[in-house]
């Protein structure tokens, strides 16, 4: 029997037959192109809603992309051979297994998709892992005070002679160390703790949203085109949305997106960014808010001027939880508990409508400086009788260097895994031991 | 006999006066420095035979110190031996692509430390 080709070739080929650029059709389909990518090579399934989107795209039926229903479980199976290449399963009798063994073939497929579901949570454990700025700092500590005390314990446990004043001074670190441990493994634990009641496998709806939009560059091509595009279709299109929260943020996410492009379309956005990346001046030259052109200076990434750098972008509502985190390399953004309370984002809550612009140097192993500018907007959804609901937003540049009469603003990315030991606004203990100065031991 | 010595870079006190008395012990002279900053100046002040450097400084990381030690003419030949938090496979290949001679995962014990030290300056 012929190899099946498969449903991702077949678009490919399809689409490249018809002179369709990927990107055009990703855009018509409410995917990211790098997705669609890993779809035409075979490296993500398709079914469902998308499948028929890119048939309608393609005009073609949705069947002739699948192959039907046997195509597709030979798809699977062979993807499933495809990682684990070193079994050297027969891929050219694929097509032989599903017809005459359809029992074994949905087991293999099924088998295979739970290892992928499952690599998908390691994947996210191990990016939290590296990402998460607490969890990382946390571990940090733990690890370094077991070392600690495992060294100090060795040294008094080896039965060579030791000097009263070391064995002293052994004794006081074990039991320093010990306190520590126990305190970081507290709060390790607690935050662990937070996450199970929070019932998800691996990430928060915010997370999932996060990843999504991270997929995308932080960029909706759907709405950049259209602000009046189905945002239902854009949401249902996507793999990384899996619960209802996770949908609904999404949501609330594209409506505010579609706004934002409607006042400030990509062309005069993009024709005012060549002559100033100064949000301030901008949002004046537009004549739209400021909290409207940190967000679409946010999704500008690629196309800013020259040596333009990133923009990072947060919000927070009224209670200072922080409800939009577009991270930028060098200034964590904290996912669980409050963040420094000294970051200008939550000054601007008490001065609504007036931007405040700093510059910040994040405390932390690396200290990095950044341009920000943050300001916050009042709301009236209810009407007049209704609660005024504050939300505030802080749009982060990196500054690759800081003129000398510039006055710099220390901040953290939040009190648990801040190292200022001295900070007036500190609301509790760091996980971090206290600074320590060169020196060594007298 | 010249005294064999060694700059342990590191910022957790209690893991430095561990290392310093393991290694005092075995004969070797032991600086120790805990800036990330001033790393550099410290390494052509005191001019190791070995650098202990961990991965997580204040102010500037251990690869980024690693970087600058390969880059000097002065520097790039000290056997560097790097400790660090985390053991994923990434870390390793980053600090041997930076140069790294021998890589330690924490929580490491006194006589790892020490036979590595040995093996590395024998």
């Amino acid at each position: 029997m012929p190899k099946s080709v498969l449903a991702g070739t077949r678009i490919r080929d399809l689409r490249t037959g018809r002179g369709m650029r990927q990107i055009a059709l990703a855009a018509t389909c409410g995917i990211s192109p790098s997705y669609l990518n890993l779809i035409e090579h075979n490296r993500r399934r398709i079914g469902g809603a998308l499948l028929n989107r890119i048939a309608d795209a393609l005009e073609t039926d949705p069947s002739a992309l699948s192959g039907g229903a046997a195509a597709t479980m030979t798809s699977a199976l062979d993807a499933a051979a495809e990682a684990h290449r070193d079994t050297r399963p027969e891929r050219d009798r694929a097509d032989e297994l599903v017809s005459r063994f359809p029992g074994w073939a949905r087991l293999i497929e099924a088998q295979y998709s739970e290892a992928r579901r499952l690599e998908q949570i390691v994947e996210r454990l191990d990016d939290r892992l590296t990402h998460d700025p607490f969890l990382s700092a946390s571990i940090h500590t733990v690890l370094s005070n077991v070392t600690a005390i495992r060294s100090a314990s060795a040294i008094l446990a080896s039965g060579e002679k030791v000097e009263p004043e070391w064995q002293a001074r052994f004794h006081r670190n074990i039991y320093e160390d010990s306190q520590r441990l126990a305190d970081a493994t507290e709060t390790l634990v607690e935050y662990l703790d937070a996450e199970d009641n929070e019932g998800h496998s691996g990430s928060l709806p915010q997370e999932d949203v996060e990843y999504w939009l991270t997929d995308r560059n932080w960029v909706v091509t759907e709405l950049e085109a259209d602000p009046g595009a189905d945002i239902e279709a854009i949401v249902k299109g996507s793999d990384h949305l899996g619960s209802d929260a996770a949908r609904h943020i999404a949501r609330q996410f594209l409506r505010q997106y579609a706004a934002d492009v409607f006042a400030v379309p990509s062309v005069p956005l993009k024709e005012a960014v060549a002559e100033t990346l100064d949000p301030i001046r901008i949002a004046t030259r537009l004549g739209v808010s400021l909290p409207t052109i940190f967000r679409r200076l946010s999704t500008l990434d690629a196309d800013l001027p020259g040596d333009g750098m990133p923009f990072g972008l947060v919000g927070c509502d009224g209670s200072g939880t922080l409800v939009f985190r577009k991270p930028i390399a060098g200034f964590d953004l904290p996912r669980y508990g409050g963040a420094c309370p000294l970051w200008p984002l939550f000054q601007a809550l008490r001065q609504p409508m007036t931007p405040l612009q700093h510059v910040l140097e994040v405390s932390g192993r690396d200290e990095r400086r950044f341009q920000t500018c943050a300001v916050s907007e009042l709301g009236h959804p209810g009407g007049l009788s209704g609660p005024v609901v504050v939300t505030g937003w802080m749009l982060i540049t990196p500054m690759a260097q800081i003129p000398d009469h510039v006055v710099s603003q220390p901040v953290g990315t939040s009190c648990r895994i801040c190292p200022e030991a001295d900070c007036m606004a500190r609301r509790e203990p760091t996980v971090f031991l206290p600074r320590y100065t060169s020196g060594g031991l007298p | 006999m010249d005294e064999r010595r060694v700059l342990l870079i590191e910022d957790e006190p209690n893991i430095i006066e561990a290392i310093r008395f393991i290694l005092s012990r075995d004969g070797w002279r032991v600086d120790t420095h805990s800036d990330g900053n001033t790393a550099m100046d410290a390494v052509l002040r005191r001019g190791p035979d070995l650098i202990i450097l961990d991965v997580m400084l204040p102010n500037k990381s251990g690869y980024d110190i690693l970087n600058d030690l390969r880059a000097g003419d002065d520097t790039r030949e000290i056997p560097v031996l790097m400790l660090t938090a985390r053991g994923q496979k990434k870390d390793r290949e980053l600090a041997e692509k930076l140069g790294a001679d021998k890589f330690m995962t924490k929580p490491f014990s006194n006589g790892e430390i020490l036979a590595t030290v040995r093996e590395m300056v024998g």
